[in-house]
C-alpha cells in the first residue's frame, strides 16, 4: 500500500527534529492566522486560483524568501561545523547529515532561490515593461508556478519523511546510482529538480512568446528596455538548456527505477556521460540566473544616474555573446576528466572569452554613472557591492579557466569562494536591488532607506569576511564538502573568520526583515500610492502603483528607449485617453491541482507507491482535458468598468 | 471574439508550439547523443547488428509516415469545411498511429522475451529509452487526437478547435521527423556497422 514508506521514515536526530517542529509550528501559526482573520476564501480566490502575472510574481517571491531563509540556515550550520570540527572534536554534525546539508543548500539556492527570483522578476516586470496587459498563456504561467512550488515542497518534505540526497547538488553518478545511494534521498532530489525544471521550461516558452508577440506599438527590438533584453537571452538559454536537464535526470531515474545502465560503473555505462550532460545544462544555468540580474542593474544604474544607459547596442551584443558562449564552456567544470590538452585548451579559451562581454557590461554601467547626478539609494549600494565582489569573482574565474591551475584548485574551497562571488555578488545582489527598486511599484510605498543601507553594509562586509578566507584556504589545499580537518593543517583561524562573516551576513538578513516590517508600519495606508518615486524611465512607472489588474487602460505607444522619461519631458499636450473594451483571463484552479498531483507523482515514485503515481498521472490528464474543453477562458472588461477603476482616486 | 483576437491567439499559440517543439528536439538530441556514446557499451551482450530486424521496422516506418500524410489530408482546404471528412481522415491517422505503437510494443516484448531487456547493457538501456521516448510521445499524441476528435464532433469546427488540430498536426509531423532520424541512426546504421 505505501511502498517503501514505513514509520522508520519519520525517525530523526535532534537537529532534524528541531527543524521539523519549527516548520510545523510555523505552518500552524500561519493557518491559525488565516482562520482567525477569516482569510481562507481570500487566499483561494485572490491568490491560489489567480492567473494575474503580478500576483504570481509576488507568490514566487514569497517562496523565494522562505527558501533564502532555509538556504542560509544550511550555510550557517556548515560554517559553524567547520569552525570547531578540528582535531579531536568532530563537530556537532555527522558526516551523513553534513552531506545532506550541503546538497540541500545548493539545490535550495540555485533552483528555488535563483530560479524563483528570476521568474518572480519576469512575472512582475515583463508585461509592465513591454506595455502588455498579460503574458501570452496565463493559465500555463500559473501551472508553471505550481510546478515550481511542488518541486520545492518535495525537497522540504524530505526533512520530515525520509532523508535528503547526500550526493551533491548535481548528483554525480555512480555515487547517485542505486548501488551507492540506495535510500530515498536521491529520488527526492531527482523529482524536486525535475518537476521544478519542467515548470521553468514551460515558463520560458510562455515569456519568450510574450516578449516576441506582445510588445506595445512602437517598441521594436531596438527600443526594448535592457532588462527585457537580458531576460530574452536568459529565456533562450532555458529553452536550450533545460531539456538536457530533463533528459539527464530521466536517464538517472531509469538507472535507479528500472535497473538501466546509462551511468553505472558496470555493463557499459558511463558516469562521465552524465557529468558532461549535467554541465551542458549547468553552465548555461549560471547565465540564466545572472543575465536577468545584469538587466536589473542596467535599469537601476540608469534610473539613479538620471541618464540613459551608456552603450545600449554594445549591451545588447554582450548579452547575445554571453548567451552563445555559455554553451561552449561546460567542460571547464571538469578539466580533470582527462580529455587531453587540445580539448582543455579550447574550453579554457572560450571561458576566458566570456570575460570580454561581461567586462563591456561593467564598463558600460560605470560610464552610465559618469557625469550623471547619481542618487546613492539602496539599490545603488547593492550595485557597488556587486561591482566589487563580482569583478573579483570574475578574475578568480579567469585563474580557474587555466587548465593546469584548475588541476590544483579543482573541487577546492577556492572554487567555492569563486562561484559564491558570482552567485551572491551577481545574482543575489541583483535580486536585492530589484526588490528595493520595484517594491514601491507593487505596494505603493517605498522601503526604509536606513535599514536597507545597514543590510547592504552587513551583506557586503559579511561576504568579504566569509569568503576571502576561503580563497586562501583553497590555495592551502582545503577541499570543498569536507566536514572535518586535522589540527596540523592550521586552517582553524581562517575557518573561524569565515564563520564570523556568515554571522554578519545573517545580521544583514535580520536588517532586511526589520526594514520590511518598519516600512509597513511607517506607511500610512490612507495615502495614495507613490506613482513614480525614482523619476523612472520605463513604462512600468507610467501606470499606478500597484498597477490595476489590466496594467494599462490604454496600451501605450512608444517612440524611444526610455518612453516614460520622454513622455514626462515632452512638450506635446497630453491626449485624453480613449478606452476600448478588452479581454482578460478568468481565474482557474486547474494549475493548482496539476501542481498538487505532480507533487504526489514525485512523492509516490520516491517511495515506490505505484498506484498513487498512476492515479496522479491519470488525474493530470483528466484536468488537462477539462481545461482543453473549456471555451470560456476569458471575460470582457467593458468601458464603464475601466472608467470606474481609472477614476477612483 | 473579434477576428483580430482570434488571429493574435493563433499566432501566439503557434509560436509557443514551435518553441516547445524546439525544446523537445533538444530532449531527443540528448537521448541521441547518449545512445551514440553508449552504442558500443554492450558489455559482451547482444549488439545492434544481432538484434534489429529491418523489414519489421520498415513496416512500422511506413505506418507512421502514412499517418503523417493522412493527418495532412484531414486539414486540406476541401476537408476542413466538412466535419465527416476531417474526422474520417483523423480516424485513419489514429488507427495508423495506434498500429505503429502496437508494433513497437511487440518489438520490445520480443526483445525482452529473448532475454535482451534494458537491464542487459548500456546499449540496450539507450535503445529502449530513445525509441521508447518516441513511442511515449506518439501515445500522448494519440490521446490528444482522441480528445480533439471528440471536441470536433461535439463543438464543430470552431476557431479554437481548428487551432488545436493545427497544433496537433504540427506535433505529429515533428514525431515523424524524429522517427526518420531514429530509423536512420539507430536501425539502419546499427545494422550496417
Amino acid at each position: 500500500m505505501f511502498g517503501k514508506l514505513t514509520l522508520d521514515a519519520f525517525r530523526h536526530d535532534m537537529i532534524e527534529m528541531g527543524a521539523n517542529i519549527g516548520m510545523g509550528l510555523g505552518l500552524l501559526f500561519v493557518m491559525a492566522l488565516l482562520t482567525y482573520h477569516k482569510r481562507w476564501k481570500w487566499l483561494w480566490k485572490e491568490w491560489i486560483t489567480s492567473v494575474d502575472p503580478k500576483k504570481i510574481g509576488i507568490m514566487y517571491f514569497s517562496i523565494v524568501i522562505l527558501m533564502v531563509v532555509k538556504g542560509v540556515i544550511d550555510a550557517v550550520m556548515m560554517r559553524a561545523q567547520l569552525m570547531f570540527a578540528v582535531g579531536e572534536a568532530g563537530g556537532y554534525l555527522g558526516a551523513a547529515h553534513y552531506q545532506q546539508i550541503f546538497t540541500a543548500h545548493g539545490v535550495t539556492m540555485i533552483f528555488f532561490v535563483g530560479m524563483g527570483s528570476i521568474f518572480a522578476i519576469m512575472n512582475l516586470l515583463v508585461p509592465l515593461q513591454i506595455g502588455a496587459r498579460d503574458v501570452a498563456f496565463p493559465f500555463l504561467n500559473a501551472t508553471s508556478f505550481w510546478l515550481f512550488l511542488a518541486g520545492g515542497l518535495l525537497m522540504v518534505v524530505s526533512l520530515t519523511i525520509g532523508n535528503y540526497s547526500a550526493a551533491g547538488w548535481v548528483g554525480y553518478p555512480p555515487l547517485s546510482g542505486l548501488k551507492y545511494s540506495p535510500d530515498v534521498g536521491v529520488d527526492y532530489w531527482i523529482w524536486s529538480v525535475q518537476i521544478a525544471g519542467i515548470g521553468s521550461l514551460l515558463s520560458a516558452i510562455n515569456f519568450l512568446v510574450t516578449i516576441i508577440k506582445m510588445r506595445c506599438p512602437g517598441m521594436t527590438f531596438k527600443n526594448m528596455p535592457m532588462l527585457i533584453w537580458a531576460i530574452f537571452g536568459s529565456l533562450i538559454l532555458i529553452i536550450f538548456a533545460f531539456p538536457i536537464l530533463t533528459a539527464s535526470l530521466a536517464m538517472l531515474t531509469l538507472d535507479r527505477l528500472m535497473d538501466m545502465h546509462f551511468f553505472t560503473a558496470e555493463l557499459g555505462g558511463s558516469p562521465m556521460m552524465y557529468i558532461n550532460l549535467i554541465w551542458a545544462w549547468g553552465h548555461p544555468e549560471v547565465y540564466i540566473l545572472v543575465l536577468p540580474a545584469f538587466g536589473v542593474f542596467s535599469e537601476v544604474v540608469s534610473a539613479y544616474s538620471k541618464k540613459a544607459l551608456f552603450g545600449y547596442t554594445s549591451m545588447v551584443w554582450s548579452i547575445v555573446t554571453i548567451t552563445f558562449l555559455s554553451f561552449i564552456v561546460w567542460l571547464h567544470h571538469f578539466f580533470t576528466m582527462g580529455a587531453g590538452g587540445t580539448v582543455n585548451a579550447f574550453f579554457g579559451i572560450m571561458t576566458m572569452l566570456i570575460a570580454v562581454p561581461t567586462g563591456v557590461k561593467i564598463f558600460n554601467w560605470i560610464f552610465t554613472m559618469y557625469r550623471g547626478r547619481v542618487d546613492f539609494k539602496t539599490p545603488m549600494i547593492w550595485f557597488l557591492g556587486f561591482v566589487l565582489i563580482f569583478t573579483t569573482g570574475g578574475m578568480t574565474g579567469m585563474l580557474l579557466s587555466i587548465a593546469p591551475a584548475d588541476f590544483q584548485l579543482h573541487n577546492g574551497l577556492f572554487l567555492v569562494a569563486h562561484f559564491h562571488s558570482m552567485v551572491i555578488g551577481g545574482v543575489l545582489f541583483g535580486v536585492f536591488a530589484a526588490f528595493a527598486y520595484w517594491f514601491p511599484k507593487f505596494t505603493g510605498f517605498t522601503l526604509n532607506e536606513k535599514y536597507g543601507r545597514y543590510a547592504c553594509y552587513c551583506w557586503i562586509g559579511g561576504f568579504l569576511i566569509a569568503f576571502m578566507p576561503l580563497y586562501a584556504l583553497g590555495l592551502m589545499g582545503a577541499t570543498r564538502r569536507l566536514n572535518y580537518y586535522d589540527a596540523s593543517t592550521g586552517w582553524q583561524p581562517l575557518f573561524i573568520v569565515a564563520g564570523i562573516g556568515a554571522a554578519l551576513i545573517s545580521l544583514g538578513i535580520l536588517f532586511q526583515v526589520i526594514q520590511v516590517i518598519k516600512s509597513i508600519k511607517d506607511h500610512n495606508f490612507q495615502e495614495k500610492g507613490v506613482r513614480d518615486p525614482w523619476d523612472g524611465r520605463t513604462l512600468e512607472w507610467s501606470t499606478t502603483s500597484p498597477p490595476p489588474v489590466y496594467n494599462f487602460a490604454v496600451l501605450p505607444e512608444v517612440k524611444g528607449k526610455d518612453p516614460f522619461w520622454e513622455e514626462k519631458h515632452s512638450t506635446e499636450p497630453k491626449k485624453q485617453p480613449k478606452y476600448e473594451p478588452f479581454l482578460l483571463p478568468h481565474n482557474t484552479s486547474i494549475g493548482f491541482f496539476i501542481g498538487v498531483l505532480s507533487f504526489l507523482i514525485g512523492f509516490a515514485l520516491t517511495w515506490d507507491i505505484l498506484w498513487l503515481a498512476i492515479a496522479s498521472t491519470v488525474g493530470i490528464i483528466i484536468f488537462m482535458i477539462v481545461r482543453l474543453s473549456n471555451q470560456e477562458t476569458e471575460y470582457e472588461m467593458s468601458v464603464s468598468e475601466i472608467q470606474q477603476i481609472e477614476n477612483t482616486p | 471574439m473579434t477576428h483580430n483576437h482570434i488571429q493574435e491567439t493563433d499566432e501566439k499559440t503557434f509560436l509557443g508550439l514551435w518553441l516547445y517543439i524546439m525544446s523537445d528536439c533538444l530532449l531527443f538530441a540528448t537521448l541521441f547523443v547518449t545512445y551514440a556514446v553508449l552504442h558500443q557499451g554492450t558489455a559482451g551482450g547482444a549488439t545492434s547488428k544481432e538484434l534489429f530486424r529491418l523489414p519489421f521496422v520498415l513496416i512500422e516506418t511506413m505506418l507512421l509516415l502514412t499517418s503523417s500524410f493522412t493527418s495532412g489530408l484531414a486539414m486540406l482546404k476541401q476537408n476542413i469545411t466538412r466535419k465527416s471528412h476531417l474526422l474520417g481522415w483523423f480516424f485513419v491517422t489514429f488507427v495508423l498511429g495506434a498500429s505503429f505503437v502496437g508494433m513497437e510494443l511487440h518489438e520490445f516484448a520480443d526483445l525482452v522475451r529473448e532475454g535482451h531487456s534494458w537491464r542487459e547493457s548500456a546499449f540496450l538501456s539507450g535503445f529502449f529509452t530513445l525509441v521508447g521516448t518516441h513511442g511515449l510521445h506518439v501515445t500522448i499524441g494519440l490521446i490528444w487526437m482522441a480528445v480533439f476528435m471528440f471536441q470536433t464532433w461535439k463543438m464543430g469546427m470552431t476557431p479554437m478547435v481548428m487551432r488545436k488540430l493545427t497544433c496537433l498536426r504540427l506535433f505529429w509531423h515533428f514525431l515523424d521527423v524524429v522517427w526518420i532520424f531514429i530509423f536512420t541512426f539507430v536501425y539502419l546504421m546499427g545494422v550496417l556497422t
